[in-house]
């Protein structure tokens, strides 16, 4: 969290350190660098607070309420505020977490990533019926959010209850930047970067497009073109971006990090 | 009935000038005919009766002019709003004597005309049966029954009453008056002061005081404030709002005026839920009809204030009822709620400032304005002023629509207004506040119903939906029906309310079925506290209220399922077998339905079912006439169906 001059501040404690944030940041936001850890799976810097998957809860107290009364609120979506008190690791607050985890690690047994924060909260088995699938969405929507933010709106989320799930309803729309699947906490998007010039993800295959010069993998042709197109429009990929890609574009014709909404590196580790 | 000349009214002077003359001329009426047109009452052919009974006074008169007299009196008759003793209907009744009849056919309006309209005489068959399940006397006038007399009808005061197509009507019965004082006489600060003094509280669930939330949207004003009414009512069973929208559309429209005029909103939204096409209609109207009469629209009544009021249709899902959902889906979004803690009077409907309310707590506001803030505030108790709606159903003998004082006791409503259990069977539970709502033992009866005393209770007020239970209702397999229920309507956005109720309804499952195992309880409770406290909606929030409750009052039903393999209702399939006792008279009849051929014997012989063939699909027992199959469940009969 950067201060500018101008932002007005509020004081607040977390576990009891005294921390001075800016006005409308979320209790999220403010903790790197406080030595404080709250998991969360649904939160990214780059997108709107979503507030699914509850894993970021903490205790708050205002002032003037009284001593023993605390209220359970999402870190991520909740605003610091002058003299308010956070507890980001009490009894009440693990207690949550853990059922979370507990429910989610019955949700997506093959997901190594619950497994790890599960045990790290003590659930070392679910309590629950596992559900017998090798799926590992846990529905944080942030694809679906990835997707929207660089302007595709490709995915979606479908149903309702338990039986929700994201799909790329209208596969046209896809153009195979991979932002979805590298956003995704659990690793739930299976896809291929680069199998001899072809990429492949949503049941999809884009042609990938190399720089002459450097033999760097710019992007499929369908990212490329809409890169293109949106900094034309609009002469900028999302807000913070805007210097960076349209230089790029200006010098390639083309961009290939976007890195703000979702920092696209060539993926490290390939999903089946 | 006349209906103004479709010249806008123009003035505050105007509209009640007309008001005026409108009951000057109702003054020469001897007797008004109403016809409820109830949903209920229209399923039963209300709309036939209607025809019928036009006919019979139409040719009543062809009668009397032929014969060359004059209709000494003037009749007139009309269609209302649910009458709400669906149970009963068709309902006709006849003012101002307050003559009330039942299960009236198209041919009985004959007699009705004859009869009782031209001769003062009772058509005895269509009177009332006082205690009808018992074989009580017969009541002349609505009221004089139980279910009547014991209701105070504030919300639904001109349901039943009014013709809700028929604007004349509404001004004739006292609409608009509110309006025209608040407007002509009052401050919006005054407006807000009534509301707020009156102790009103939002009737569509969480109860928070109208006045304030309406106070703190003035204090946040910016350029636009949106008025929303919620009509999504999607409790299954509950038809409160309905009964208002469809019954009395001026009366929700002349509460979200006064509501326009005291916050300074210019546009507003009514959020009916899909599947109310007839509340559509009136609403849609009511509006079009204020809306030429210069009500609705820019410079109402000549004041300036400006109003537009348009209707949109639910999108279907119980979750889209829920303030933010509602919202997001008028935007044109997924009608899920919205994870914020910023309150809707700041950052609403397009993040402007919005105010929304239920329909039965824009329907109070006139009432309120007119009658003042002492008189609302006199009835009902300490911290739940007023009276609340009920939708009433279940093993009660009297089902329906009703309105109380806040603090009735649930006795009170269930025993006398409700007419007790059908059949007089014991009662077990009744299920108060819609499907999260919680479920209330016998030992509960004397609470006096209002908002704190059901939450303490570990139930909710909700939109006030009552289901009554018997001895023969499982509360295990009650709380798992909800749950199943609320697994359809959860969103699915947060982890705890998706995941949660899956699991929940997985472990109910296992109970029912004898799966139950030791810790299974606690388990549960965890599961539950995690879903309470850490849902992003009240949905999740409310959803494990079905189970806590019955875990708070019925915990010995959940120990014996899992421990012993019992349901003492006799309702879980898995847990009970059916048994023929020795009075079994070998008719043979059990035999012959059975879909599995598990009954064997000899005719006029004693008959027995196989266990292990049976699959306790119950259809031998309701086949036996002479009540010789008993229900088993862990070695005991836990059901002789003999009434107490
Ligand atoms: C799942 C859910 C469903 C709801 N459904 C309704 C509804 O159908 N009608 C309604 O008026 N309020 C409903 N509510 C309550 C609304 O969110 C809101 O509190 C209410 O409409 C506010 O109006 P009031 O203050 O006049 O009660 C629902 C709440 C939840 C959590
Ligand atoms: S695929 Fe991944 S990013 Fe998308 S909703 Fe599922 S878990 Fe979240
Ligand atoms: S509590 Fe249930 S209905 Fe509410 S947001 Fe969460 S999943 Fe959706
Ligand atoms: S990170 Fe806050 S709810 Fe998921």
């Amino acid at each position: 969290m950067s201060k500018t001059k101008t932002s007005k501040t509020v004081h607040l404690t977390i576990d009891g350190q005294n921390v001075e944030a800016p006005k409308g940041a979320m209790i999220l936001d403010v903790t790197p660098g406080l030595g404080v850890e709250i998991p969360s799976l649904c939160a990214h810097p780059g997108l709107e607070p979503f507030g699914a998957c509850r894993l970021c809860v903490v205790e708050i107290q205002k002032p003037g309420w009284d001593d023993w009364y605390k209220q359970l609120v999402t870190s991520c979506l909740f605003q610091v505020e002058e003299g308010l008190k956070v507890w980001t690791n009490s009894d009440e607050v693990r207690q949550n977490r853990k059922v979370v985890l507990d429910l989610l690690m019955a949700r997506v047994p093959a997901s190594d990533v619950i497994r790890d924060l599960g045990n790290q909260y003590g659930v070392t088995k679910t309590s629950y019926a596992e559900v017998d699938t090798e799926d590992t969405c846990i529905m944080c929507d942030i694809c679906v959010r990835a997707c929207h933010a660089i302007g595709r709106d490709a995915i979606a989320s479908m149903s309702r209850g338990p039986d929700k799930y994201v799909d790329v309803p209208d596969k046209d729309a896809c153009i195979g930047c991979l932002v979805c699947a590298n956003l995704c906490p659990t690793n739930a998007i299976p896809f291929t970067a680069n199998d001899n010039g072809k990429r492949r993800i949503w049941g999809k295959e884009f042609d990938l497009v190399t720089d002459e010069r450097s033999g760097e993998v710019l992007g499929t042709t369908e990212y490329i073109e809409h890169v293109r197109k949106r900094a034309e429009d609009k002469g900028l990929l999302c807000p913070e971006d805007m210097k960076h890609e349209s230089a790029r574009v200006k010098r390639y014709g083309y961009a290939q990090k976007l890195s703000h909404v979702a920092d696209v590196e060539e993926p490290i580790e390939e999903v089946k | 009935m006349t209906s103004s000349n479709g010249k806008p009214f123009g003035s505050v002077k105007n509209l009640l000038k007309r008001a005026e003359k409108i009951l000057k001329e109702r003054k020469k009426l001897k007797q008004e005919i109403r016809v409820c047109a109830g949903p209920g009452c229209i399923a039963l052919g209300a709309k036939d009766i209607h025809k019928e009974l036009c006919k019979q006074l139409d040719d009543h008169k062809k009668e009397l002019e032929a014969a060359g007299l004059e209709l000494n009196v003037t009749l007139s008759e009309k269609c209302t709003g649910c009458h709400g003793m669906c149970e009963a209907g068709p309902i006709v009744t006849i003012e101002p004597e307050g003559t009330f009849y039942t299960g009236v056919k198209p041919r009985d309006t004959k007699k009705i005309v004859e009869k009782t309209l031209l001769k003062d005489q009772l058509v005895d068959p269509l009177l009332y049966q006082l205690g009808h399940h018992r074989g009580g006397g017969k009541v002349k006038h609505y009221a004089d029954i139980p279910f009547y007399s014991l209701q105070l009808r504030v919300a639904l005061r001109k349901v039943g009453v009014v013709d809700p197509t028929n604007f004349d009507d509404f001004l004739a019965e006292g609409g608009f008056q509110a309006f025209a004082k608040a407007i002509a006489e009052m401050t919006p600060e005054d407006v807000i002061d009534q509301v707020e003094k009156s102790g009103l509280r939002g009737r569509g669930g969480a109860g928070f005081s109208t006045g304030r939330k309406w106070r703190s949207a003035l204090r946040v004003k910016e350029d636009r404030v949106w008025l929303i009414c919620n009509g999504d009512e999607g409790d299954p069973g509950a038809f409160m709002d309905r009964a208002i929208m469809e019954g009395d559309p001026y009366s929700v429209l002349e509460g979200m005026m006064i509501g326009a005029y005291a916050l300074g909103a210019t546009d507003a939204w009514i959020y009916v839920r899909h599947e109310y096409p007839l509340a559509v209609e009136h609403l849609q109207m009511a509006i079009d009809k204020l809306t030429n009469a210069g009500l609705l629209g820019e410079n109402i009544l000549g004041t300036g204030m400006t109003l537009n009021v348009r209707i949109s249709r639910g999108g279907g899902a119980f979750v889209c009822g829920e303030s933010s959902a509602l919202m997001r889906s008028l935007e044109g979004k997924v009608g899920e709620p919205r994870a914020k803690y910023v309150r809707s009077v700041e950052k609403g409907l397009h993040d402007e400032p919005t105010v929304l309310n239920n329909v039965e707590t824009f329907t109070c506001v006139p009432a309120i304005i007119d009658k003042g803030a002492e008189w609302f505030a006199s009835m009902g108790r300490e911290k739940s002023k007023g009276t609340k709606a009920f939708s009433l159903v279940g093993k009660v003998k009297h089902t329906g629509l009703i309105e109380v004082p806040m603090g009735r006791t649930l006795r009170e409503i269930i025993f006398d207004i409700g007419g007790g259990i059908i059949d007089d069977r014991p009662f077990k539970a009744v299920q108060t506040g819609g499907p999260s709502g919680g479920c209330l033992p016998a030992g509960k009866l004397n609470l006096q119903v209002d908002f704190d005393t059901l939450a303490d209770a570990g139930a909710m007020m909700g939109s006030g939906g009552m289901i009554v239970m018997d001895d023969h209702t499982c509360m295990v397999d009650v709380a798992k029906y909800f749950i199943n229920f609320l697994i359809g309507e959860s969103c699915g956005k947060c982890v705890p309310c998706r995941e949660g109720l899956y699991q929940l309804y997985d472990l109910l499952n296992k109970i029912t079925n004898g799966e139950g195992k030791p810790g299974d309880l606690e388990t549960i409770e965890t599961l539950c506290h995690t879903m309470e406290v850490a849902s992003l909606c009240a949905l999740g929030k409310s959803a494990p209220y079905p189970v806590t409750s019955t875990i708070k009052y019925f915990r010995e039903e959940y120990e014996e399922h899992i421990n012993d393999g019992v349901c003492r209702a006799g309702v879980c399939p898995k847990l009970i077998v059916y048994h023929i006792n020795d009075d079994c008279n070998g008719c043979e009849v059990c035999r012959k339905h059975c879909p599995t051929n598990a009954i064997t014997g000899e005719k006029k012989k004693l008959h027995v079912i196989d266990p292990d063939l049976c699959i306790s699909c119950g259809i031998c027992k309701s086949v036996c006439k002479f009540d010789t199959i008993d229900i088993m469940s862990g070695g005991k009969i836990v059901s002789r169906d003999v009434v107490a």
